[in-house]
C-alpha cells in the first residue's frame, strides 16, 4: 500500500472539479458552506476582503481555528500557506487538513523562492495569471492550479483576464510544431516536458478552478464556460447580504453553468452583493495577482 | 441502450473518457430529462453531501430510487457508493440526502484525512486474474453488506472495496482514474 502518491494527490482534486470552495472564518460558516453544498472549506481568519481593509501582514491562521474548523465539517479542509514558507506548510500538513494554498492572499514570505512541494505528502494547490506561470508550480509540485483573479475585490475582471490567457495559450500550444515548442517554454519559463505534456493533451496536467473576484452566481458560471474545472469563493459569500442562499445559488449555477434558465432562477432576491473594487482605485502594490514568480 | 454519467458534481468527465474508450457514447445526467433517456446510469466520486444536496434539489432523488436496479443498472464509485447505501455513518452534522436503495453499510472518510489516500491492488476475482489498481481517495468503506449482496474485492487492510447487488454496483475506490477499464465493461453488461 502506498500512501500519498502523485495520483491520490492530483485526484483528490479531481473530485472537487464541478464544485465550490468557500473561505470560511469560523466552524459555523464553515457549516453553513456545508450545507449549502460547497466542496470544500478554506479556514482562514479573515477573508481577503478584511485583508485587503485592514493591512499589515497576512500570515497562516491560528492552528487552533484551523483544527476547529476541521472538527466542524465531513468536506475536504484547506487552509492558506504564505508563498516560499515551508514551515507554515509543515504546521498544516502536521494538522491533517486535506490541501494547501500557498497563497498570494498572504503576504509572501520569499520573493524568490516558491515551497518546494514534491517533499510534502500533503497536495498544494497554487494560484496563475498564465500557463507559463501555472507550469513552473506544477513543476514545484503543484497538484491542482487556480487563476489567481484579484482576491477581495468582488470584481470577476481580473478573473476572466487570467482564465482567458490560460485556456488561449493552450490553444495555441495545440497549433504548435514541436520546433516552436521548444522556444515557446523558454519563453514562459516552463518546462519543455511539461509544455510538450499540455501540447499533446490540449489541457492542464492538473485541474485548474477559478479564484479571486467571483461573487454572483453568474460570475461562477462564467468562469465555467470560459474552461476552468470549479470555483473557488473567498469574500464573495460571507461578505454579502444573505450567505446561505447566496452560498446555495453559486453552487447550483456552477453545475448548471450552461443552463441560463436555472442561472435566472437561481439568481433571484439573493439580497446584497459584497461591494466590489474597481481595479484602478487598487495601487499596483496592492494587488495581489502580482505576489508570486 | 444510453448509459448516463451524474454531472451534478465530481469526477464525472473521466467517467466519460472511459466510456468513449471502450465505444459507448454516454450523455451528461443533470436533471430529470435527461435521467429519463438512460437504462445505465454512474455515479461519480465527489463530495456526497454536495451531490446529495443537488440530487434533492433538482428532484433526481425518487426517479432514480423508483427505477434503480430495475430498469436503470446504477454503479456509484466513492461518493456514488455513499449515494446508493441503504445506510450511512459519519455523515455531516444533520444527515445528508442519498438514494438509499443498496443494502449496504458505509461508512464515510473510513481512512482519514487525504494524508491517508493510498493506492493498492485489489484481487477481485469477478473481473479476471490480473489485480484492479485501487486508488482510494478519502475514501468510504463497506462496513456490511445485507443478503443478496455479493462481495466482490476486499481492501487488504480491511473493508469491502467493491459489492454488487442484481444490477446495483458499489466500488470505493476510482477505476475511472485508472488505465484498467475492466469494471466499466462489467457494468456495461450488468
Amino acid at each position: 500500500m502506498e500512501k500519498s502518491t502523485w495520483t491520490t494527490k492530483v485526484g483528490l482534486a479531481q473530485m472537487l472539479k464541478g464544485g465550490v470552495i468557500m473561505d470560511v472564518v469560523t466552524p459555523e460558516q464553515a457549516r453553513i458552506a456545508e450545507e449549502a453544498g460547497a466542496v470544500a472549506v478554506m479556514a482562514l481568519e479573515r477573508v481577503p476582503a478584511d485583508i485587503r481593509a485592514q493591512g499589515g501582514v497576512a500570515r497562516m491562521s491560528d492552528p487552533e481555528l484551523i483544527v476547529a474548523i476541521k472538527e466542524a465539517v465531513t468536506i475536504p479542509v484547506m487552509a492558506k500557506a504564505r508563498i516560499g514558507h515551508f514551515v507554515e506548510a509543515q504546521v498544516l500538513e502536521a494538522l491533517g487538513i486535506d490541501y494547501i494554498d500557498e497563497s498570494e492572499v498572504l503576504t509572501p514570505a520569499d520573493e524568490e523562492h516558491h515551497i518546494n512541494k514534491h517533499k510534502f505528502k500533503i497536495p498544494f494547490v497554487c494560484g496563475c495569471k498564465n500557463i507559463g506561470e501555472g507550469l513552473r508550480r506544477v513543476a514545484e509540485g503543484a497538484a491542482m492550479l487556480r487563476t489567481k483573479g484579484e482576491a477581495g475585490t468582488g470584481n470577476v475582471v481580473e478573473a476572466v483576464r487570467h482564465a482567458r490567457a490560460v485556456y488561449s495559450e493552450i490553444r495555441r500550444l495545440q497549433s504548435m510544431g514541436e520546433d516552436e515548442l521548444f522556444v515557446y517554454a523558454k519563453q514562459i519559463q516552463a518546462p519543455y516536458e511539461l509544455v510538450r505534456q499540455v501540447a499533446e493533451a490540449g489541457r492542464l496536467p492538473v485541474v485548474n478552478f477559478a479564484a479571486g473576484g467571483i461573487a454572483t452566481p453568474a460570475d461562477a458560471a462564467l468562469m465555467m464556460q470560459l474552461g476552468v474545472d470549479g470555483v473557488f469563493v473567498g469574500s464573495g459569500i460571507f461578505k454579502s447580504g444573505d450567505p446561505m442562499k447566496r452560498a446555495r445559488a453559486i453552487v447550483e449555477a456552477t453545475t448548471h453553468y450552461n443552463d441560463p434558465e436555472i442561472i435566472a432562477e437561481v439568481s433571484k432576491g439573493l439580497g446584497e452583493a459584497m461591494v466590489g473594487i474597481n481595479l484602478e482605485q487598487i495601487p499596483a502594490e496592492q494587488r495581489m495577482a502580482q505576489r508570486g514568480w | 441502450m444510453t448509459i448516463g454519467v451524474l454531472a451534478l458534481q465530481g469526477d464525472f468527465r473521466e467517467h466519460i473518457e472511459v466510456l468513449r474508450r471502450i465505444g459507448a457514447r454516454p450523455i451528461e445526467v443533470r436533471l430529470p430529462q435527461h435521467l429519463a433517456a438512460v437504462e445505465r446510469l454512474i455515479i461519480p466520486g465527489g463530495e456526497s453531501t454536495t451531490i446529495g444536496r443537488l440530487l434533492n434539489r433538482y428532484q433526481l432523488l425518487e426517479p432514480i430510487r423508483a427505477r434503480a436496479g430495475r430498469d436503470l443498472a446504477v454503479w456509484g464509485t466513492c461518493a456514488g457508493a455513499i449515494l446508493l447505501a441503504r445506510e450511512v455513518l459519519d455523515q455531516k452534522q444533520g444527515g445528508q440526502p442519498g438514494i438509499g436503495v443498496m443494502d449496504i453499510r458505509v461508512r464515510r472518510n473510513a481512512f482519514g484525512s487525504q494524508l491517508d489516500s493510498f493506492e493498492v491492488p485489489l484481487v477481485a476475482p469477478v473481473f479476471g486474474e490480473a489485480p484492479l489498481p485501487g486508488v482510494f481517495i478519502r475514501a468510504p468503506q463497506i462496513v456490511g453488506v445485507g443478503r443478496g449482496v455479493e462481495v466482490l474485492a476486499e481492501v487488504p487492510n480491511g473493508g469491502i472495496a467493491a459489492a454488487r447487488q442484481g444490477r446495483l454496483l458499489a466500488t470505493t475506490f476510482h477505476p475511472e482514474l485508472t488505465d484498467d477499464d475492466r469494471v466499466h465493461r462489467y457494468f456495461m453488461e450488468l
